[in-house]
């Protein structure tokens, strides 16, 4: 296959193949399309602001010269004396944080619940019942219980992870085949080394696709989270420039925002072609 | 070494919408320490629900199942088993799989490697301890599962279909390598098949089972084994002696697999 035809992603290149439609082998993108399309973006861009009447004003849309500048200029001396880095970091630091409670709590309450019939008719009605609630309805309650600063928010992150973190590893647990779990008894293991050696193991790829899926949900909750409450973190820099109408500002946190949610997502797929090499190979 | 006693051994199921099925029987029957007994039947006939009560995956409903006068009451590590495939811990290395057992004994490390390395060779996978279970080819896995089985020195292994999933010319390989680990183990082998050929092959007695009830039909004591550890397989299974077996064994299975469509046809 040559290049040009990877870039390209023309199907059948190398096998030969007459039939490609449907062969879901032959579809893996074309990164000079994918260039294209980014390009395509940036034209439509340019294009509406274009001139010194532009379709979409500076108050509603700001133009990527705009945009970039007020990227260095947060870069430079921050927005609201806070640091672009600060900020960034405080987004991170809140998710980070939902994510590891979420995981702490809800693998083992979904261990329990694919281990145990008692544990699972426990759980199962909190867990269905609550799993559906978006997390954000819950925020008025969680200001009142935890208070209007880091505690309501990271608290609202943990309720996003954990119900998510509670049905992977239930899954993970339901998924390990009965004939490991015999084979382990016959080699002499017990129950505490069968939930060690071989659920834990076995449940592994299905958490960590749960961590991944979280963070992404945790992600994309926290800038409503960031709403009230704190001068901190990309949301309430958002907030903070479209009351002055600072578009540009809210323009380069959500790029931020974008490409930060797609780097953990690579992050995460990168730890698990690392850390969990056997997914899929059972 | 130690025999086994399987003693009116009977195994119902109940259906969930009611009614049961009576999975064995009345099955009764002693194995000396040592013998290679292969199970063949058509499916229904109970011979995979005999083998794991055997390993103590199942209580039967009656009856008892003894080795060396001890009761089997659950799992244990004097009855190793090997199944069809997919029993390996994908998550281990080669070497970590067979050194399962004696890690979950706390047995020395130092000897645990030892005792790997030989198993291996044993197998046939000298060289191959470092690699992912998931990078061999299914009959390799065979020999990590059966190396892994042996790394507890048990008193019996019990077999469920374990080359079932092979092509023909790798399972060929693998059950001369299955009768060389009976020679050279002295190990009692319980081995469940479909194949009419591998059954009469492998086993130095063998039963044919029926369904409805589940019970042994036939029992017959066989000579291939023994021969086949010093005959080429290809010739032995040429031999007059082996095809008529052969015919006999496919034209009684082939009556019970024709009462069963008879039966099941009567019922709709």
């Amino acid at each position: 296959m040559s290049v040009v035809d990877r870039l390209t992603g023309r199907k059948g290149a190398d096998a030969r193949k007459t039939v490609t439609f449907g062969d879901a082998s032959e579809v893996r993108g074309a990164p000079l399309w994918s260039v294209t399309s980014l390009l395509f973006v940036g034209l439509v861009w340019w294009w509406i602001k274009r001139g010194p009447e532009p379709i979409i004003n500076d108050r509603t849309f700001p133009s990527m010269r705009q945009t970039w500048d007020a990227f260095f200029e947060l870069v430079d001396i921050g927005y609201r004396r806070v640091g672009l880095w600060d900020h960034t970091w405080a987004s991170l630091w809140r998710v980070l944080k939902g994510l590891v409670y979420g995981v702490v709590v809800g693998v083992p309450v979904g261990f329990a619940m694919g281990l145990s019939n008692r544990l699972r008719g426990i759980f199962d009605p909190i867990v269905e019942l609550l799993r559906p609630v978006p997390p954000l309805a819950l925020l008025p309650l969680f200001i009142v219980w935890f208070g209007i600063g880091e505690g309501s928010k990271v608290n609202l992150l943990f309720f996003a992870a954990v119900w998510i973190m509670v049905i992977a590893a239930r899954a993970g647990v339901l998924g390990v085949r009965g004939s490991k779990v015999h084979a382990a008894y016959s080699l002499g293991a017990n129950k505490w080394q069968i939930l060690r050696y071989v659920i834990l193991p076995n449940a592994l790829p299905d958490i960590f696709t749960g961590m991944r899926v979280a963070l992404g949900v945790c992600w994309g909750t926290l800038v409503a989270a960031e709403l009230t409450g704190t001068t901190t973190g990309l949301g309430a820099m958002i907030f903070a420039a479209s009351k002055f109408f600072r578009m540009d500002i809210v323009v380069v946190s959500i790029i931020i925002i974008g490409v930060i949610g797609v780097a953990m997502d690579l992050t995460m797929r990168f730890l698990e072609k690392r850390l969990i090499p056997w997914r899929g190979k059972g | 070494m130690k025999d086994l006693k399987v003693d009116g051994l009977g195994m119902v199921y109940e259906l969930p919408k009611g009614g049961s099925v009576q999975a064995l029987h009345d099955v009764s029957f002693d194995l000396e320490a040592g013998r290679l007994l292969t199970l063949l039947g058509p499916s229904g006939c109970g011979k995979t629900t005999l083998l794991n009560i055997i390993a103590g995956f199942l209580a039967p409903t009656s009856g008892s199942v003894t080795l060396g006068g001890d009761p089997i009451t659950g799992p244990g590590q004097e009855r190793g088993m090997v199944f069809q495939q997919g029993a390996l811990f994908e998550w281990q290395s080669v070497a970590q799989n067979v050194a399962f057992g004696p890690r979950m004994n706390r047995k020395k490390r130092s000897e645990t490697n030892e005792l790997v390395q030989d198993l291996l060779s044993t197998v046939g996978l000298q060289g191959f301890g470092d690699k992912a279970v998931y990078e061999l080819s299914g009959g390799m896995q065979q020999r990590v599962a059966l190396a892994r089985c042996l790394a507890n020195d048990p008193e019996v292994i019990l077999m469920d279909e374990p080359l079932g999933a092979l092509d023909a010319l790798t399972r060929e390989k693998m059950q001369g390598l299955i009768l060389k680990l009976w020679q050279e183990t002295g190990k009692t082998i319980i081995l469940v098949t479909h194949s009419v050929e591998e059954a009469l092959y492998l086993g130095d007695r063998l039963f044919v089972m029926a369904p409805r009830p589940g019970r042994v039909e036939r029992e017959y004591e066989l000579p291939f084994a023994e021969k086949g550890l010093h005959v080429d397989p290809r010739e032995m299974k040429a031999s007059p002696e082996f095809i008529d077996k052969r015919e006999e064994l496919l034209s009684l299975i082939w009556e019970m697999e024709e009462q069963i469509m008879g039966h099941e046809g009567a019922m709709s």
